[in-house]
């Protein structure tokens, strides 16, 4: 009798640590219990203000409610904007002057720093320590950098008896001192995905390289940028979205001007939405935003999933 | 034998020359800023009449009195710790707990739902930005510190963290602490939790730095001077400052808002540099 409970009592505990086993592989709706906290911020927060945003942008809509559907009317109002073709068109100089600098810049830091001593390590920590400065100390100092009379250049242009250019007021130059101030402020993370990078190469493709007598340039072209091909667009993509979302540095360094020659998509945005309080125009043009940005994006998925498959 | 030894000669004249250029770029680099903190340590009256008086003695420390006498700057620190810390603890609990979910566990349309949070991680902020003012502006949530902390809790790269790494640790682990009849909050809370530190780290050191350094939605929802972020509120002292009297204070205030990130950084570049990179590829 107290056998066959105990070996009842066995095998039922087996059988309990199957059902577990069975319990935590079997699709219960139990189990989202861990999921559903963050999920539920994410429909309320993200996909709900996504699909609300897109319904504003066919609305009329201002700081006190949403008035009549008008469908794509403030899409067209959008494209009759003088001022929004030119944000598009600032946007994209933004990008021109800035992307190819930061990826070139970053791609010769690496290489001069991919070397295991201590100078290395110390001026990598250099060329990265001002990106995580936020954008308002990195506008504070370039804009005492490029202050008319006393300014950095100014004063060194003084030295010399010349006159240095006026960055910030100029309009043939805002565009080029923001992007001056951006470089500065985000040369660090086009650097260190570089780095990591160019420690994937293999080691045995520059010992036969050596083997070879191949010089230091033959290496460097035939070897060392083809193995880092990919991290090169994927450099350049990443960074096409960061700096298509221009804002913070518009904002303060030049408020957009001087006539918008510096004012960027988002700042046009911001403009429409939060000082004009016109959320439907706003809302549209967010959206164009975001169709641009998801196209660098859907590039940046298939270019990383072909490097995953090879690697 | 004689080539290889040619070799390490000739890199090292070479790389001589490249690390030369190297440190130069960097001192030019960290010019503005030693510039800037030059600037702190002048007097205002003094640099109002001659701003290359920069260059030499004397110096003061009035500025930075100053501002522990006078600013607002340690409420602001004050909104940005409770911000920032707020939104990293709860982001890592929030992470944690759908990353193991979704690794780990079965439950109805999972597989869709992993989907539909990764494409998330393609919406940029500005899309929602407008809506979410909104709902916030009907909910009260403005001007508040869950109002300024929620919007950062939806971010997806979190959960795509935390899942990528809960998959890699080995299931034989949960099976044997199955078989001890453990719960399955225990198996995460005792055994694989610990194991996920390397990319707690990652993911509260990336979100607690952009969220500090965040100038968008603070600007939009936290609009009262008393819940200014540091951000904000240092951003708030800038304007017209060709003309301010307290140029040297300006920038005692910048210094003094980016020190302790810096210093931070100095701590802890290691695993600021991984968070950073590894948030930029994803």
């Amino acid at each position: 009798m107290a056998e066959a409970t105990l070996s009842g009592s066995a095998s039922a505990a087996k059988a309990a640590t199957r059902q577990a086993v069975q319990n935590i592989n079997a699709p219960l709706w139990r189990n989202a219990v861990f999921v559903a906290p963050y999920l539920f911020l994410f429909v309320t927060l993200l996909v709900v203000p996504l699909f609300w945003s897109i319904w504003l942008s066919l609305h009329k809509a201002d700081a006190f409610g949403i008035g009549r559907f008008v469908g794509v009317d403030n899409y067209f109002r959008l494209f009759r904007d003088k001022i929004f073709i030119q944000s598009v068109g600032n946007t994209f100089y933004f990008v021109f002057l800035t992307v190819p600098a930061l990826a070139l810049i970053g791609l010769m830091l690496a290489l001069a720093l991919n070397r295991k001593t201590r100078s290395a390590a110390a001026l990598r920590a250099v060329y990265f320590s001002s990106s995580v400065l936020s954008v308002t100390i990195v506008t504070l100092i370039w804009r005492i950098v490029f202050i008319g009379n006393f300014g950095l250049p100014a004063t060194i242009y003084g030295w010399f008896g010349a006159t240095a250019p006026a960055f910030l007021s100029d309009p043939k130059l805002t565009m080029i001192g923001i992007a001056i101030a951006t470089v500065w402020w985000c040369i660090g993370l086009p650097m260190m995905l570089f780095l990591s990078a160019l420690q994937q190469v293999p080691q045995e493709i520059y010992e036969a390289a050596a083997l070879d007598n191949a010089s230091r340039w033959r290496t460097l072209w035939h070897i060392t940028l083809p193995s880092i091909r990919r991290t090169f667009v994927l450099v350049i993509i990443i960074e096409i979205v960061l700096q298509f979302q221009l804002f913070g540095q518009a904002r303060l360094m030049t408020q957009g001007g001087p006539n918008n020659v510096s004012k960027p998509i988002v700042l046009y945005i911001y403009e429409a939405a939060f000082t004009k309080w016109d959320l439907g125009l706003g809302a549209a043009a967010s959206e164009i935003l975001f169709i641009l940005i998801m196209l660098a994006a859907m590039a940046q998925y298939f270019i990383s999933r072909r490097r995953g498959e090879e690697g | 034998m004689s080539s290889t030894s040619s070799g390490i000669v000739g890199r090292s004249t070479g790389d001589r020359i490249i690390l030369i250029l190297v440190i130069v770029l960097a001192l030019i680099m960290m010019a503005p800023i030693a510039w800037v903190i030059a600037l702190s340590l002048k007097d205002n009256k003094e640099l109002m009449t001659d701003m290359n008086s920069v260059f030499h003695a004397p110096y003061t420390i009035n500025n930075y009195i100053n501002i522990l006498a006078t600013s607002s700057v340690f409420r602001w620190i004050l909104n940005s710790l409770i911000v920032s810390g707020g939104l990293t603890v709860m982001t890592l609990i929030l992470s944690s707990l759908a990353g193991y979910g979704f690794a780990r566990l079965n439950f109805p349309f999972r597989n869709a739902l992993f989907i539909i949070v990764l494409l998330g991680l393609a919406v940029p902020e500005q899309a929602v930005l407008i809506a979410r003012h909104q709902l916030f502006s009907w909910l009260k949530f403005h001007n508040t510190y869950h109002g300024l902390i929620l919007p950062g809790l939806a971010a997806p790269f979190g959960v795509f963290l935390m899942t990528q790494y809960f998959r890699a640790i080995p299931k034989e682990l949960d099976e044997a602490a199955l078989l001890d009849n453990a719960s399955r909050f225990k198996i995460f809370w005792k055994v694989l939790l610990p194991l996920t530190i390397p990319a707690q780290a990652t993911l509260g050191i990336f979100t607690f730095l952009s969220s500090w350094n965040d100038y968008f939605w603070p600007l939009i929802s936290g609009t009262k001077k008393e819940m200014y972020t540091l951000t904000i509120g240092i951003a708030s002292t800038q304007t017209n400052f060709a003309q301010s009297e307290g140029l040297g204070f300006l920038m005692s205030q910048a210094v003094f808002a980016g020190a302790p990130i810096l210093i931070l950084y100095l701590f802890f570049q290691k695993y600021i540099v991984t968070a950073v990179s590894g948030a930029a590829v994803r």
